[in-house]
């Protein structure tokens, strides 16, 4: 299955739309988390278009790639990246965390077609992905490569670090995690609230093959994942470890205002934010509605209806 | 009026009882399996030994996975390894599976709905002398709140191994309770195990006893004791949990009259707390005595010892059915 191939200036005008996309919406619910999301939106934008195999029109298609997003509170950017891959409608993005949406507060894989798992409870994904890595191994397909997205702060849970241990035991070189490290969580500074430094020696320590990129500089995260999956079975040969990538990236990156504030990890932005947020984006409307209109207004959902494929 | 008791469903007399580990039955059943379906795949915390599923991991070792003393990265291991189709069985002591892993239970196995099947060694008190850390009375009420969980206690060696045949067939997360020390065989080779039901142990209309796991042989003992009195107690034992039949549990208490519940575990929120709720909700107001265990910490000692501390007694379940049967109207 062909993944969509942008160039570097198409991904940053992609990834520019889902920034769009993920403010308007948390706006819209007037609920949401979207620090995180814009911080990982380049590196994630890049994945999801270009490296991700997958069948939009069949989430459960068995030889596509997994994606689990750890950090689950991004789950807006998950959607959006989901939408812009053909999944679903953008407009079905606009009823997020409404009732009876698919689209939950934190993904549930029982309610989306093509979250792989459940997320929310942080820590919990990276086993969760090496399970599948694993699985994938089992199976006979190491082909299959399990990709894992988790949140700097993240990295203060222990059930990380025992994923992290196992997985570099095991030199499951068919996952690559992507980590965003943006130094911001809900209760300060990472690097206050309780330091997670030295990151790359402590992969390394692990047994795991490190890479470092500016999270926001597209050339170097096309260079990043691909140094990441020439690693993978996928790619022919196997290096023999697991893989991170540990993107430097910046919370609320594209609204200059708002940057670097970790009081946005979890706070909707409100009209006259949104409106400005827009606008430093280089999306000029007059209202919230034109934005949401741009997306093609609340839709139903369109995506793949099996609830309980596999 | 019955004139001697009336074991039924293959369920045998005390004086014919043999002691036989639980966890044995689950190890030699998942190398049974594990030759007749390749999807079959077993993780262990560091304890392979213990839980016997060192048995499939000699005939199996590339369907074995190790994870360590880590178990919440192995229930969640488990998890990403059923998304590929695998049938992952995990196994350690169930005060830890369902204590330090019910978040990764919870969050990811049950909300994902994923096909996870997680066996919990060293259920109940009658781990002994291990003591408290080890012990666990609280595994079933963590399980049972679980929305997709199924919950299976066995009683003992017989009907584990009926259940393990089950269990590949069913598909979702899944709990079952082994526990530590030899339990007697209070089933026999011919005892059917039929998900979804209960099971009649012992026949009788003079109030009856609802048991599960350990505690169907001390309530199958209790209405031997009675019968000598000339009392005839019906013993019901129930393997399945959640979903529990609701139906063949108030028909048989709308029976005989009264009823005692008997459980190794604690009385919050385990079977006595089910079939409390299912009666009063169906307005089935009959004497009704709850055995579990107290609100109280364990110690180390020997199990029977401990049993008797928590009043977990064939002669508890007698002298509970006498009061009972003394109010029944």
């Amino acid at each position: 299955m062909p993944t969509l191939n942008l160039s570097v200036e198409e991904l940053r005008e992609k990834a520019r739309a889902i920034r769009h996309d993920v403010l308007v919406a948390i706006h819209t619910a007037k609920s949401g988390h979207p620090g995180g999301p814009l911080s990982a939106a380049d590196y994630l934008t890049a994945l999801w278009m270009n490296y991700l195999n997958c069948d939009p029109k069949n989430p459960f298609w068995p030889e596509r790639d997994r994606f689990v997003l750890s950090n689950g509170h991004c789950s807006m950017l998950l959607y959006t990246l989901m939408s812009h891959r053909g999944l679903f409608s953008r407009g079905y993005l606009l009823t997020f965390r409404t009732v009876d949406s698919r689209l939950q507060g934190h993904p549930s894989k029982t309610s989306l077609p093509g979250v792989e798992v459940s997320s929310g409870s942080l820590g919990q994904g990276l086993s969760v992905a090496h399970g599948m890595a694993l699985g994938a191994r089992i199976r006979g397909t190491p082909e299959r490569t399990v990709f894992c997205n988790c949140g700097d702060g993240e990295l203060q849970e222990g059930n990380i670090w025992e994923a992290i241990m196992h997985a570099g035991h095991r030199k499951t070189d068919n996952l690559v995690v992507s980590a965003d490290w943006n130094n911001a969580q809900i209760d300060g500074y990472v690097e206050n609230v309780k330091n997670i430094a030295p990151l790359p020696e402590k992969f390394r320590d692990f047994g795991w093959r490190t890479i470092e990129a500016d999270g926001h500089d597209m050339d170097d995260i096309v260079r990043a994942w691909n140094e990441a999956v020439a690693g993978t079975p996928s790619r022919g040969k196997g290096c023999g470890q697991p893989t991170a990538i540990l993107f430097k990236t910046v919370m609320m990156h594209g609204c200059p205002t708002y940057e670097n504030i970790p009081g946005w990890h979890g706070r909707p932005p409100k009209e006259d934010e949104v409106m400005h947020m827009l606008n430093e984006l280089n999306y000029n409307y007059n209202t919230v509605d034109e934005a949401r209109a741009a997306m093609g207004g609340f839709q139903e959902y369109d995506g793949y209806g099996d609830e309980d494929g596999k | 009026m019955a004139s001697s008791i009336e074991y039924t469903n293959g369920i045998q007399p005390s004086d014919k009882w043999e002691m036989i580990l639980t966890r044995k039955a689950y190890g030699e059943m998942l190398v049974e399996l594990g030759k007749k379906n390749e999807n079959i795949v077993v993780l262990d915390a560091d304890l392979a030994e213990s839980t016997y599923t060192k048995f499939f991991r000699a005939e199996f070792p590339e369907r074995f996975v190790e994870c360590g003393i880590a178990e919440q990265d192995m229930m969640n291991t488990a998890a990403g390894l059923s998304t590929f189709g695998l049938i992952p069985f995990l196994s350690s002591y169930a005060i830890f599976l369902t204590g330090r892993a019910w978040d990764q239970a919870r969050n990811t196995v049950d909300y994902s709905k994923m096909n996870v099947k997680i066996a919990a060694a060293h259920g109940g008190i009658s781990v002994g002398q291990d003591g408290c850390s080890h012990q666990s009375m609280e595994d079933l009420s963590n399980m049972l709140s679980l929305v997709n969980m199924t919950v299976l206690v066995p009683a003992d060696y017989w009907e584990t191994r009926k259940m393990m045949e089950w269990i590949p067939t069913h598909e979702g997360p899944l709990y079952f309770r082994l526990g530590r020390e030899k339990v007697p065989t209070v089933t026999s080779e011919s005892t059917p195990f039929k998900p979804y039901h209960t099971l009649e142990a012992v026949g009788g209309g003079d109030g009856v006893f609802i048991a599960t796991g350990l505690m169907l042989s001390r309530a199958v003992h209790a209405a031997e004791l009675l019968a000598k009195e000339g009392i005839f107690s019906r013993v019901l034992h129930v393997p399945m949990l959640k979903p529990m039949n609701d139906e063949e549990i108030l028909q048989a208490v709308k029976e005989t009259g009264a009823v005692v519940t008997i459980e190794e575990h604690s009385i919050y929120g385990g079977l006595g707390s089910l079939v409390a709720r299912l009666l009063l909700s169906n307005d089935v107001h009959v004497p009704t005595r709850i055995i579990g265990i107290p609100d109280i910490y364990l110690m180390s000692g020997k199990p029977e010892e401990l049993l008797v501390k928590a009043g977990l007694t064939a002669e508890n379940g007698a002298a509970k059915m006498k009061e009972a049967l003394a109010l029944r109207k």
